[in-house]
């Protein structure tokens, strides 16, 4: 299972508590995690990655294993230790007030 | 006896507000979706219990929220707003050429006739519906690619379509107006476009009688009249008696013709309000006085309505889409502040309560009255 730790607005959009816990066919990607968070729950579509484009939303960074994974290409694998669930990937908003 | 409901969107959640006929007390529900942005809320005329809200975040953009039960409880809806076709680009600040790109829905106008079927305006310009509840949305792109379109120029707020009056009595009679582009109208439901800004004058742009640039705030018609249009423009308060095909200026008396709202009696079509601002770099109302300002001649004669409103160091502003009227007798009239009040009248303007004083930054007001 692959976990992923959403922004409270986004769990509360989703309705969740705590970690998202995912089935992720095949490789484990951004791309992938993303297709099986957007599956699972519609209501996250267009919130984290633009709905035409696909790319991440500006405000929004990926970080797992204490790494940033933000610019790394959609299709790359993300880390062992996120592929085997022995770590989430973190979607953070960036933190900034308003 | 009937009831009333506002719905509130604030900078940072919506809010419904509910009263019985009396319009005394008032019950208040919220934050929903608290921490988000609730550019709009709106209840559909035919099934009062159906809202829709634009939700949206710097964050995590825009989402369209649903209620089949009148606010109790809400269900996400479709939020991918694609526009047809190529995009090309509109002018930015500078003049220069800005490619088109969706930043937000800024109003939704539920249709008169099917609680299904919803428009919605949005930044940058453009108009799109669904006609399934919310369950996907097409642009009417026949505005966005309008032959005046590269020439459209976004308002300090963006280049948004904020107004979206449905004509009752002509099907397929629309309006909307952009900042800061001007009015338009279609006779073929939103097929095809044109701008009707004849007599608008816009000081400030390179031709002050342009066809389009005019940074119109807002339009209002009574339903019993929809060829009688009330427009609040950037500066200037306007009518026009011919479906928009020439407007005049109708300020009169007042003390500052700038502004954003205006809004028309529910049972006098003569009788319209705008709060005047003291101007568009001071974003409050003139002497630090809030005052709603009634016509009951349609414009020209104007009168200061300020029981119940503060008369002294009052600096809040109402935005474009901040006020609204209910259908009961005598008429109530609403609207929300940056300063987090919102204000009711149940005697048609002559006397003012707050219903509630500390919001987050009202964005919208939109009222219904409930059997």
């Amino acid at each position: 299972m692959i976990r992923v730790v959403l922004p409270a607005h986004l769990r509360t959009l989703a309705r969740v508590d705590g970690e998202v816990k995912l089935e992720v066919p095949g490789p484990v990607t951004q791309r992938s995690v993303l297709d099986a968070l957007e599956a699972a729950y519609p209501m996250l579509r267009g919130t984290i990655r633009d709905h035409v484009t696909l790319q991440r939303r500006p405000f929004l960074r990926f970080f797992a294993c204490e790494q940033d994974l933000s610019h790394e290409l959609p299709d790359a694998p993300l880390p062992e230790a996120v592929a085997t669930g022995a770590e989430p990937l973190l979607i953070v908003g960036a933190m900034a007030g308003g | 006896m009937s009831r009333v409901r506002v719905l509130v969107g604030t900078r940072k959640g919506a809010f419904v507000l509910t009263s019985d006929g009396t319009r005394a007390r008032w019950d208040v529900t919220g934050p929903h979706f608290g921490g988000w942005e609730i550019y709009h809320l709106k209840g559909s005329p035919v099934d009062p219990d159906r809202l829709y809200a634009s939700q949206s975040s710097g964050w995590f953009g825009q989402v369209i929220q649903r209620s089949n039960d009148g606010g109790k409880t809400w269900e996400s809806a479709d939020n991918k707003f694609a526009y047809d076709g190529p995009t090309g680009t509109h002018l930015w600040y500078d003049g220069t050429p800005h490619p088109w790109g969706f930043a937000r829905v800024w109003h939704l106008e539920p249709s008169l006739s099917d609680p299904d079927t919803v428009y919605a305006g949005v930044e940058d310009a453009a108009l799109f519906r669904t006609t399934d509840g919310g369950g996907s949305w097409q642009e009417l792109s026949g505005l966005r690619t309008h032959t005046s379109a590269p020439l459209w120029q976004p308002g300090a707020g963006g280049m948004c379509l904020h107004t979206i009056l449905l004509d009752p009595s002509r099907a397929g009679r629309m309006f909307v107006a952009i900042s800061a582009a001007g009015a338009f109208r279609s006779d073929d439901a939103g097929a095809t476009w044109r701008p009707v800004n004849r007599g608008l004058q816009s000081e400030g742009i390179p031709d002050p009688s342009a066809e389009v640039g005019h940074c119109v705030h807002r339009i209002a018609m009574h339903r019993s009249r929809p060829g009688v249009l009330f427009m609040q423009k950037h500066w200037d308060v306007m009518r026009s008696d011919d479906a928009g095909e020439t407007w005049r200026e109708v300020s009169g008396n007042l003390p500052s013709d700038f502004g954003f709202p205006i809004d028309v009696h529910a049972h006098e079509p003569e009788t319209i309000y705008v709060v005047p601002i003291k101007s568009d770099s001071e974003h409050y109302p003139p002497d630090g006085k809030l005052r709603v300002y009634r016509s009951r001649t349609g414009g020209q004669e104007w009168e200061a309505l300020t029981r119940g409103l503060p008369q002294s160091h009052c600096y809040v502003n109402v935005l474009r889409d901040a006020m609204s009227v209910d259908g009961l007798d005598p008429c109530g009239v609403y609207f929300g502040t940056t300063g987090g009040q919102v204000y009711a009248s149940a005697d048609a303007g002559d006397s003012w309560a707050p219903i509630v004083r500390d919001l987050p930054a009202v964005v919208s007001v939109e009222v219904q009255t409930l059997p």
